[in-house]
């Protein structure tokens, strides 16, 4: 390569280098910034203040427990449909373009229909009643039954987000020889453990990914929770949302952001470490 | 017991027919090839035999037992698959252990069989790496380890060698018959290296286009084609296949004469390179040679018979010269007729 045209990488990165300072980067610092100061310079009251409030500890319990239900659940589900969609003949594209269909749905969008389904007037109560199984209507999403308003957030969220696993894996899957599959059978493997030792493995790279994407995303959960049970199903999102605009408190707001953005980034090392390829395992 | 009864098999790919009613018989223990060139349907009906595709019709009988519709690991055999499918995620030492884990072998076992596998696929050396940092050849050979670590009772080798240089690909040829042969093991071999079939096989099937165009071994493949195909693709130079008209049992070219079977039908001289000699004072059959090529064991000459090209083996002390013309002595007991129109031998009188 003749040295003179060595800029020419760095003119084609520079847009994208610009968008992302601008947009993500500027922000991004002033997030952090604006969390460690009140007053006048650096201080940890945002964070004291955050921490202090009685919806705190429920917000983080949440948050943290939709994950890690809603996460582990969508990986098996994905995995379970992206095998059957693999092993269909015919109709695949088909298959695989309903099961995606939730993806073209905002989440807030997602969460009203939800909602829709399941509040006192709603089609389930309607469904319950007209088969005599219920005398009135059954508040679901309320502040009394925290369980059933839990599990409404946990199906709606499955149905709302698990096709974006469901993709990855299944671009994961084809990338798969079948001979692999094909060898371990020949020699005797049944189809649980061709799955087990060998789809899975080779399809650890995959796997990381969707998890990374999908473990970040819940930790920002947000829309669907407030759509289905408002505050009363705190989650650490949610929290800044009020800070932000109830409480007109940036700070506190710029403190939860910032906790998200650090439980995201442990989440993702946690994943890069564990579910690691080495490179001379690849295929 | 476990000899393998292919009957009338036949596959088809949406429209395309890939084999054509394939019937074939592997005695228990018998090493058989399967030959043809490329695209002829070989890896096709070793899929079928395993059971990782489906006939479209037809029976595949191993051990008297009918298996056409039975999952491949319920078959009791191994495979050697054409690309390997070494699994990169395991070390060497566990692709080779991996029949013997599903069999649930001892660990002791496991072991004992592992290295014995290894130590004759000449990769012992290899068996705590990872197939990433392996050559092809060397894929190849734990390929073929995982099949032997498992001692199956039938065997199917999808090109097994193909990646192996030279020297190696000969040394393990000779290794496999050997070890083939001592455990009796019932072995379909597909290769499209004849010398390969001709060195390994009991008997060799010739495949084309989906069918099988001769059974036998490498003999009498090698002495009476059953078609044109057959003889073109068999032996080094092919067989010359030279057009003649063959009136009252008697067929002229130049000025020598051989006697040909009296059917009245176009037909054409099949005659091997290595089957005439040359005549001492330039009677017999005349041919123009165009190039000379010493090979060292002997001399292969380039040319024409009655204006058809034609290849000739001579030994490699011949006096001979491009541009002369010679004549040829042959043994009609060692030439094939062919019918023009099908292509097949015509049966000797
Ligand atoms: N899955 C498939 N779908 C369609 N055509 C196929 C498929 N597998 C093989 N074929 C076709 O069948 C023919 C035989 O293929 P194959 O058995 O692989 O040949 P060989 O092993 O003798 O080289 C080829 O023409 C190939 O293109
Ligand atoms: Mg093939």
């Amino acid at each position: 390569m003749p040295a003179r045209t060595s800029w020419i990488p760095y003119a084609l990165i520079a847009p994208s280098v610009i968008f992302l300072g601008a947009l993500f980067l500027v922000p991004l610092v002033q997030t952090i910034w604006l969390s460690f100061s009140a007053g006048d310079g650096f201080s940890l009251e945002n964070y004291q203040r955050m921490a202090g409030d009685l919806n705190f500890s429920l917000a983080v319990r949440n948050t943290f427990l939709l994950t890690l239900v809603v996460v582990p659940l969508q990986v098996v589900l994905a995995l379970a449909m992206a095998t059957m969609v693999t092993k269909l003949d015919r109709g695949r594209d088909l298959a695989l373009w309903v099961l995606t269909i939730p993806l073209g749905i905002s989440d807030l969008a997602a969460g009203l229909a939800w909602l829709a389904l399941l509040q006192n007037t709603g089609y389930l109560n309607s469904a319950l009643y007209a088969l005599g199984l219920i005398q009135g209507p059954v508040g679901w999403l309320s502040q009394e039954t925290p369980w059933a308003l839990f599990f409404a957030i946990v199906l709606a969220e499955l149905w709302r987000a698990t096709a974006i696993v469901l993709v990855i894996l299944i671009a994961g899957l084809q990338l798969i020889p079948k001979e692999f599959s094909e060898a371990a059978e020949i020699f005797g493997a049944k189809p649980w453990t061709r799955f087990m030792r060998i789809t899975l493995p080779l399809l650890k790279p995959s796997l990381q990914s969707a998890l990374i994407l999908r473990t970040v995303l819940a930790f920002e959960v947000f829309a669907v929770v407030y759509a289905l049970g408002g505050r009363n199903f705190p989650v650490l999102a949610g929290e800044a949302y009020v800070w932000q605009n109830d409480n007109q408190n940036y700070g506190v707001a710029a403190a939860y952001a910032v906790l998200i953005m650090a439980i995201s980034l442990a989440a993702t090392a946690v994943y890069l470490r564990v579910l690691r390829t080495r490179p001379e395992q690849l295929p | 017991m476990a000899d393998i009864v292919i009957d009338r098999v036949v596959k088809e790919f949406g429209t395309f027919r890939a084999l054509q009613g394939v019937s074939l018989t592997v005695n228990d223990g018998e090493f058989v090839a399967l030959l043809g060139p490329s695209g002829c349907g070989k890896t096709t009906l070793l899929r079928i035999i395993a059971g990782l595709e489906t006939q479209t019709s037809g029976r595949v009988v191993i051990g008297g037992q009918d298996v056409s519709n039975l999952a491949p690991r319920k078959r009791g055999l191994a495979m050697v698959f054409q690309n390997y499918a070494v699994f990169p995620h395991m070390t060497v030492f566990e692709n080779v252990a991996f029949g013997l884990r599903m069999q649930k072998a001892q660990q002791e076992e496991v072991k004992r069989k592992v290295e014995r596998a290894a130590a004759l696929l000449h990769i012992e050396s290899y068996l705590d790496r990872y197939p990433a940092k392996l050559s092809g050849g060397q894929r190849q050979r734990v390929a073929v380890a995982r099949a032997l670590a498992v001692e199956p009772a039938v065997l199917l080798m999808d090109e097994p060698l193909s990646n192996l240089d030279a020297l190696l690909r000969l040394e393990m040829r000779t290794e496999l018959k050997a070890v083939l042969r001592e455990a009796g093991t019932t072995t379909i071999y597909v290769t499209h290296d004849q010398t390969e079939a001709m060195g390994l096989a009991d008997r060799i099937a010739v495949m084309y286009g989906g069918k099988i165009d001769q059974i036998g071994s490498p003999l009498e493949i090698y002495a009476t084609p059953a078609t044109r195909f057959v003889g073109g693709f068999i032996g080094s130079p092919p067989m010359n296949f030279i057009k003649v008209r063959c009136s009252q049992g008697m067929a002229r070219i130049g000025d020598a004469t051989l006697p040909c079977p009296a059917t009245g039908k176009d037909m054409e001289l099949g005659l091997r390179g290595e089957d005439a000699s040359l005549a001492p004072n330039g009677s017999g059959i005349p041919f123009d040679i165009r190039v000379v090529e010493p090979m060292g064991s002997h001399l292969l000459l380039t040319g024409s018979i009655d204006g058809q090209p034609a290849r000739i083996v001579a030994p490699p002390i011949a006096k001979v010269n491009a541009g002369e013309r010679v004549g040829l002595t042959v043994d009609p007991a060692r030439v094939t007729w062919i019918d023009s129109i099908t292509g097949r031998a015509i049966a000797r009188a």
